[in-house]
């Protein structure tokens, strides 16, 4: 956010990649594409490319985390330090990305049924292979349908989408040159059944306005959003073969 | 554990009927007292009470080298230190995860809403002024980010320019107060058993199901949020949220 650019980022009512204000990238999800994980997801979105992988419940390690009355989840989002198309970057969860691993759990903890995991966790783990804006929200809906490929019981799939500024112009689904050149960025994610929102941030300066189209943007993105997630799974469940 | 049950129980009973422990009401404040200029080695400094709520903002500026993507700006940096006699769960260390969220939310605000212009610390070609703002956590009775929020905002206002002169930054000869464009604060709202409560004590926290910050500007801009904890908000709750913290940032702003 807030740097300077001489290209325009919108021109005649598109988007610097030719994109309308509330056209969203293209977003391919495919479950179950690895071998040892109980659950996994590969989400193409636009250039972004990221791994959910899912294991558990099992047994929690360290053993003090441990709780009687519930199961926990670990989430764990990180950047792969070749994700970036800048420089190198060191390889590990950074500070953004322990604060990204933070919200995200808080996501899951609402729509895991965890107190029919009493004593056990659930490891999510989302790897950043590629990053083009939005790898947050990317994350967390691979990181759902990895959750139902691994046959963990969930109230609701979590879709979601990010909401930009540019050019003091709106637009859904803000890529990595968007978010580097624009004003704001906004990722939401909900549950589609209840409505209800479970991640949300944002920086910029926002009217109340702008944040109440935000919201009702974001809802309509993900609701196409699911209807891919849920066409991988179904895909998933007739086609493959049973796993042990 | 067996306690915090017992905490959770009460503040939900007394919730249930519209009440609170300490008697304020559900959006309500408790006493604010900001004190500026308390660590005068710092070139900024603001000690915040929130109720029982202690923290302290110290600024510092250093020489540093600007980031290779933004050449002209100087550096802006929001840390946060749960220091260990704040509460009994508070381990030193490095940060955990509660401290490097409290850091970041603060720091979005104050960042998104260009409170400081990264620019007029710009040096020369490879050199530019850092400004370090660190968050003291000294007593933790519950709603940390509001109170760390005004610290570093209170200290911002506190603040002057050290002299650049000799290769180095003279800490006895400034170039004048900080130049600051706008107040920044947040609001922190829990839901507790689908109520909604503003300022939260630390039992409050503990049966707290979901929090939203929100941290705003004059001119009735939102400059960042982060919606934390297991509780989802609906779509209205968070619209009636944004119009709250509004109403009270402007309160609180004035108190800077």
């Amino acid at each position: 956010m807030g740097g300077k650019t001489d290209k325009k980022l919108i021109e005649n009512g598109k988007r610097w990649d030719g994109r309308g204000i509330k056209d969203m990238r293209p977003l391919k999800i495919e479950a179950g594409v690895l071998k040892q994980a109980n659950g996994s997801a590969l989400v193409e979105w636009g250039r972004n490319k990221v791994l959910a992988s899912v294991y558990g419940p099992r047994e929690v390690f360290p053993r003090h985390m441990m709780d009687p009355t519930k199961g926990i989840i670990k989430f764990r989002y990180s950047m792969a330090p070749f994700s970036n198309i800048d420089e190198h970057s060191r390889s590990g969860p950074n500070r953004r990305a322990q604060e990204i691993s933070k919200v995200s759990r808080h996501v899951f903890e609402n729509v895991v049924f965890l107190e029919q995991f009493p004593k056990t966790m659930i490891n999510i783990s989302c790897e950043v292979l590629q990053s083009d804006g939005g790898t947050r929200v990317a994350a967390i809906i691979a990181a759902s349908v990895a959750l139902v490929d691994a046959g963990i019981p969930c109230k609701d799939l979590v879709s979601g989408v990010s909401v930009g500024r540019v050019n003091g112009q709106l637009v859904l689904d803000v890529d990595k040159y968007e978010d580097n050149f624009g004003e704001s960025d906004i990722p939401i994610v909900i549950s589609t059944r209840t409505g209800e929102v479970l991640l949300f941030q944002a920086d910029g300066m926002l009217t109340k306005e702008e944040l109440e189209t935000a919201f009702e943007w974001a809802y309509e993105g993900a609701a196409k959003v699911r209807e891919i997630q849920e066409a991988a799974l179904r895909k998933r469940y007739s086609e493959a073969p049973a796993r042990d | 554990m067996i306690l915090d049950e017992v905490k959770k129980t009460y503040v939900k009973d007394l919730l249930r009927h519209g009440k609170r422990a300490d008697g304020r009401g559900l959006l309500d404040y408790r006493d604010i007292k900001i004190e500026k200029g308390v660590l005068p080695n710092a070139e900024g400094s603001a000690m915040v009470t929130l109720g029982g709520t202690k923290v302290v903002a110290g600024v510092k500026f250093d020489l540093a080298v600007p980031f290779k993507d933004r050449p002209e700006e100087g550096i802006f940096m929001v840390n946060a230190e749960f220091t260990p006699g704040a509460h009994p769960e508070f381990e030193a260390g490095p940060p955990g995860e509660n401290s490097i969220e409290l850091a970041r939310v603060v720091d979005r605000g104050i960042r998104s809403a260009e409170v400081v212009d990264v620019k007029k610390l710009f040096i020369e070609e490879g050199k530019v002024y850092g400004l370090f703002v660190d968050l003291y956590i000294l007593d933790h009775l519950g709603n940390l980010t509001d109170a760390a929020s005004m610290a570093a905002m209170a200290a911002l206002l506190d603040s002057k320019v050290p002299k650049y002169e000799k290769e180095q930054l003279s800490r006895d000869k400034y170039t004048g107060p900080l130049e600051v464009s706008k107040r920044v604060v947040t609001c922190t709202f829990e839901k507790i058993d689908g109520k909604l409560v503003l300022d939260p004590t630390v039992e409050e926290e503990i049966a707290s199901d979901g929090r939203v910050t929100l941290a705003s500007a004059e001119g009735g801009l939102i400059v960042a949020g982060q919606k934390s904890g297991r509780a989802g908000f609906s779509r209205e709750e968070m619209m009636q949220l944004i119009d709250l913290s509004l109403e009270k940032g402007r309160e609180l702003a004035e108190k800077l």
